[in-house]
């Protein structure tokens, strides 16, 4: 039988506020334990909560970015169940009413196609804290440092078809995310977390099948192979004539497995209900407004603008603009050039992604700025050096963090473009080949690179390629 | 000393009559002799008391004291208090330090006020009658054998015992209201959202709201007026100017709409208390008021909705005590799950217990629909009900409660009768809406008088309105000026 898999994720978006949603506690990673954790975070008798105005300003950055309607009225309500770092014993979220719906974001599939994925929802709500079982001989220490962090919980409809759709889906909204300035994404932090609904039905079936959820794969690489496992897990388990439980299950990255975590009949009644120490969350037209003036540029709007107005392809379009910074360091360059967009493409997604990614660096880390990249390319273009040479510049310019110039001129790397200077050079080598020449005019037409490659090594590389290849013609010609 | 109300105290301590550490000792012995009697201290605050008296004679002798400063008062022992044990009258919290005030707390000693000490309620504010305290109950000044009411049983017995010119209480279905009528004193519960609710431990969230117990109209005022406006760190506070109550005490009684409402004058409400109140209705027709019938068909759901909505909320609320991180834990957990059973098993007494398990069954899954959905569609009638009689009246009147104070046990095995008691002044809780209860006369019983209030509702914000009326119904009456016998 042939399956089909259809999957909806669940991603927790910490929001990037200074303070907690409902305190005035920082929320600053890498604390020292229970230091950033005030009476509201610890659930002392009497302490109230207090909505935190950024939280929410973002939350309608996101609601705007996806096309979604931000909700004039929505309700936080309390999630209740016991655990030692849920100081409250109940979790302060959005649960009929959430403040962001009916959105959707476009993907970009690897044949090039669109597809757009439906966002079911957003919604406010704390983090909790974090059990620390090691170290503590038996005993489990509490650390509440994260308790009430702010999170965007941002529901997709379940309208992936294949892991691959799903890891375009999470990386989109990774993008989006970071380019609204709204979290850091930083996934081995857990700021940018992602719960997986997988199922799997007959390819024709209407219904959907029944879904495990797996729950919280901290980097875009196992999600995809959790998807994976899971769906050839559910798929071997149904022609075995087996059922699919509805459960929710843990990705083990060590082993690549997921596994039970609890069943559906296990899972906690949450008794939700409208948290009644706060009060229902009104959002006016002049605050969405007022936010709508403060949008930035968003990547499919990059995008666009790079193929429109830069000549650049679908592709190239769609890499630069994955990331806010390394956009920003493309238009910084083809600036500072004064156009020459695909140059600057090219290097960029070239030779500077490559040292990048060598060093496992972001893109704020260049050692090669995009003033300094700029300065190089400037050099192709008024034909000071040929693209061969500029690698070699690139590579000294990223070790020794010098201008092109500086390293053109200290390693006498000017390329050689004065007419007689090369014809001399060609002379030479025509002179010591006699054997090759003769070949050449005798009709050994491919013995033309031969002496290119003779001529560039006596010039050192430094020879204008295309003064080189007229000369050369010219001369072999006789 | 002791008689005086605390606009006199004030005057008395402004003019050097007498000092505030003269009046906090004297309060303070009384508190020693007279206390333990009456199970009305939890916590008293000798040290604190002494030291807040002496800063009040600095700043008094500067002539920098303001209408408050230096006069002794007790905070009933839900509210928690810097470095001092706040209990909720629980085992739960029985080790509890709170580390910070509550605003209310605040606003007092921001006032000048002299904290004698933290006064007994029921457990968790849930009761009617300070029996299901962790500390044993209160007793009625009036008649020993008797209970002062609840929940704020403690700080109704200590100020009508004069043990304190007043107290903080708190009213979720009538916890001010109920007491000040069972012990002669005049309680008021403001408007939801005009006290901040931050640093008094929640019962029910949407109910909850602090107010005063005193001996006059007059001094209810003085001290709400301390006490209220709005708090950013309560959300549901309201940010909305606090009028000078004292103020605006003088407005008459001429041309007063009072509302007679009908439900409450029916089945269940003993005619010696019914006879009290009509003679003060008659009182205040004479000084000029109108008087009008009015029906509010839906209070007859007031109590099953209350007790849907209080229940699911406070057992939310609760969970915070879970042994984890303050107050009390069972010895030796074997484990999680036994660390939480143990903890609140043993932390959390019967009534607690009840409401916790009442409230978790209305909130779950197939049951909150018929309960507590169907609860709030009730409040809306209920407030709704209100909002249409005040298009006519002023202010509405009913007794406060159908009894006068009943005898300690009687009604601790039938939670049911003991709910009833609240039966006129839970409403006032679900619409949101001020009410305050006055003495207006005794009733024999058992050989003792015993008091009667009655309970006057305002709209939103009407707090004014009922304790002018209050102040203007107590220059024609002095049931609020009668102290218990042996405590003159």
């Amino acid at each position: 039988m042939n399956w089909e898999t259809v999957i909806g994720l669940e991603i927790h978006a910490q929001l990037a506020t200074r303070s907690k949603i409902f305190s005035a506690s920082a929320t600053a990673y890498g604390a020292e334990p229970n230091t950033q954790a005030n009476l509201v975070d610890l659930g002392y008798p009497g302490v109230l909560p207090v909505l935190n105005a950024d939280a929410v300003r973002m939350a309608i950055r996101f609601g705007l970015a996806t096309g979604s309607t931000v909700a004039r009225r929505s309700i936080f309500a309390r999630k209740n169940y016991f655990y030692p770092d849920l100081p409250k014993g109940y979790q302060i979220s959005q649960y009929e009413r959430p403040v962001v719906e009916h959105g959707s974001l476009e993907i970009v599939l690897e044949d090039g196609s669109r597809k757009t994925i439906g966002i079911t929802r957003a919604h406010l709500e704390e983090d909790a804290g974090k059990s620390l079982h090691e170290d503590f001989h038996g005993l489990s220490g509490i650390d509440l440092n994260r308790a009430g962090t702010p999170l965007l919980e941002i529901v997709s409809e379940p309208d992936m078809r294949s892991a691959k759709e799903a890891i375009a889906y999470l990386k989109k909204i990774h993008t989006l995310v970071r380019y609204l300035e709204i979290c850091d994404g930083n996934m081995q932090e857990g700021s940018f977390r992602c719960d997986a609904n997988v199922s799997v039905r007959p390819v024709g079936q209407k219904e959907f099948g029944t879904r495990a959820e797996i729950k919280n794969v901290n980097s875009f690489r196992f999600v995809e192979r959790a998807i994976n496992y899971e769906v050839d897990r559910q798929i071997e388990l149904l022609e075995g004539g087996g059922k699919v439980k509805q459960e929710t299950r843990l990705y083990d990255p060590d082993k690549g497995e997921t596994r039970s975590m609890r069943s559906k009949e296990e899972a906690n009644d949450y008794r939700y209900f409208p948290d009644p120490d706060l009060l229902p969350l009104v959002i006016d037209e002049a605050t969405i407004e007022a936010v709508r003036t403060t949008m930035p540029e968003l990547p499919d709007e990059k995008a666009a603008r790079f193929v429109t107005e830069h000549g650049l392809s679908d592709y190239d379009a769609g890499v630069l603009t994955a990331s806010r910074e390394l956009a920003a360091y493309y238009e910084t360059v083809v600036q500072r050039l004064g156009g020459q967009p695909k140059l600057a493409a090219n290097w960029v997604m070239g030779d500077l992604s490559g040292a990048l990614n060598k060093e496992n660096l972001d893109v704020a880390q260049a050692r090669v700025g995009a003033e300094a990249l700029a300065g190089l390319l400037a050099r192709i273009e008024d034909n000071t050096i040929s693209g061969k040479i500029a690698k070699e510049v690139f590579e000294a310019m990223w070790a020794e963090g010098a201008t092109a110039d500086s390293i053109i001129e200290a390693k006498g790397l000017k390329q050689i473009t004065d007419t007689s200077a090369i014809e001399q050079a060609i002379d030479e080598v025509m002179a010591q080949n006699p054997g090759q020449l003769a070949d050449y005019r005798s009709g050994k037409d491919k013995l033309f690179g031969f002496f290119v490659g003779q001529v560039m090594k006596a010039t050192g590389g430094k020879a204008n390629p295309a003064q080189l290849n007229e000369l050369l013609k010219k001369k072999l010609a006789g | 000393m002791h008689t005086q109300t605390v606009s006199e105290l004030a005057a008395g301590l402004r003019a050097r009559k007498f000092s505030s550490l003269d009046l906090t000792l004297h309060f303070l012995s009384r508190i020693e002799r007279l206390g333990p009697e009456l199970n009305a201290f939890v916590t008293v605050t000798a040290d604190r008391a002494l030291a807040d008296a002496r800063a009040a004679d600095e700043l008094l002798a500067q002539g920098r004291g303001g209408p408050l400063t230096g006069v002794p008062v007790a905070h009933k022992d839900i509210f928690c208090t810097d470095g001092i044990l706040t209990t909720c009258s629980s085992k739960m919290l029985a080790n509890f330090v709170a580390p910070y005030d509550a605003t209310v707390v605040q606003r007092w000693r921001d006032a000048g006020t002299v904290l004698l000490g933290k006064t007994n309620m029921d457990e968790f504010a849930m009761g009617s009658s300070n029996e299901t305290s962790f500390f044993g109950p209160v007793k009625n000044p009036w008649d020993l054998r008797r209970v002062p009411g609840g929940s704020s049983g403690g700080s109704a017995a200590a100020v009508a015992a004069c043990l304190a010119p007043a107290a903080t209480g708190t009213d979720t279905g009538g916890s001010i209201r109920q007491p000040a009528a069972l012990t002669n004193l005049t309680g008021i519960k403001p408007t939801y959202g005009r006290v901040s609710r931050y640093g008094m431990i929640a019962f029910a969230s949407s109910l909850d709201q602090a107010g005063v117990l005193a001996r006059s109209a007059a001094d209810a005022a003085l001290l709400l007026e301390a006490m209220s406006g709005f708090d950013p760190r309560d959300s549901t506070s309201v940010d909305r100017p606090v009028p000078s109550y004292v103020a605006e005490l003088g407005q008459p009684l001429k041309g007063l709409r009072v509302g007679i409402i009908r439900e409450f004058f029916g089945e269940g409400l003993d005619p010696k208390v019914e006879k009290c109140v009509r003679d003060a209705i008659e009182l205040l027709q004479r000084e000029g008021a109108v008087i009008k019938d009015v029906s509010l068909p839906s209070l007859p759901l007031s109590v099953p909705t209350y007790y849907v909505v209080a229940p699911a909320e406070c057992s939310s609320n609760l969970s915070r005590f879970d042994g984890v991180r303050f107050g009390h834990r069972c010895d030796q957990p074997k484990d999680l799950l036994d660390l939480y059973k143990r903890s609140r098993g043993e932390g959390f007494g019967a009534e607690v217990k009840r409401r916790i398990m009442t409230g978790t069954y209305v909130l779950s899954a197939g049951y909150y629909d018929a309960y507590y959905i169907k609860a709030q569609q009730c409040r809306a009638l209920i407030a709704a009900d209100f909002a249409r009689a005040f298009e006519d009246v002023d202010v509405v009147l009913s007794p406060t409660s159908p009894t006068a104070a009943f005898e300690l046990g009687a009604k601790t095995s039938d939670p049911i009768a003991m709910y009833l008691n609240d039966i006129y002044s839970i409403a006032a809780n679900l619409a949101g809406l001020p009410g305050i209860s006055i003495p207006c006369g005794f009733v024999a019983e058992g050989g003792k008088e015993l008091p009667v209030g009655l309970q006057l509702v305002g709209p939103h914000f009407g707090e004014s309105k009922l304790l002018a009326v209050s102040h203007q119904y107590q220059q024609h009456t002095d049931w609020h000026k009668r102290v218990p016998a042996g405590y003159a």
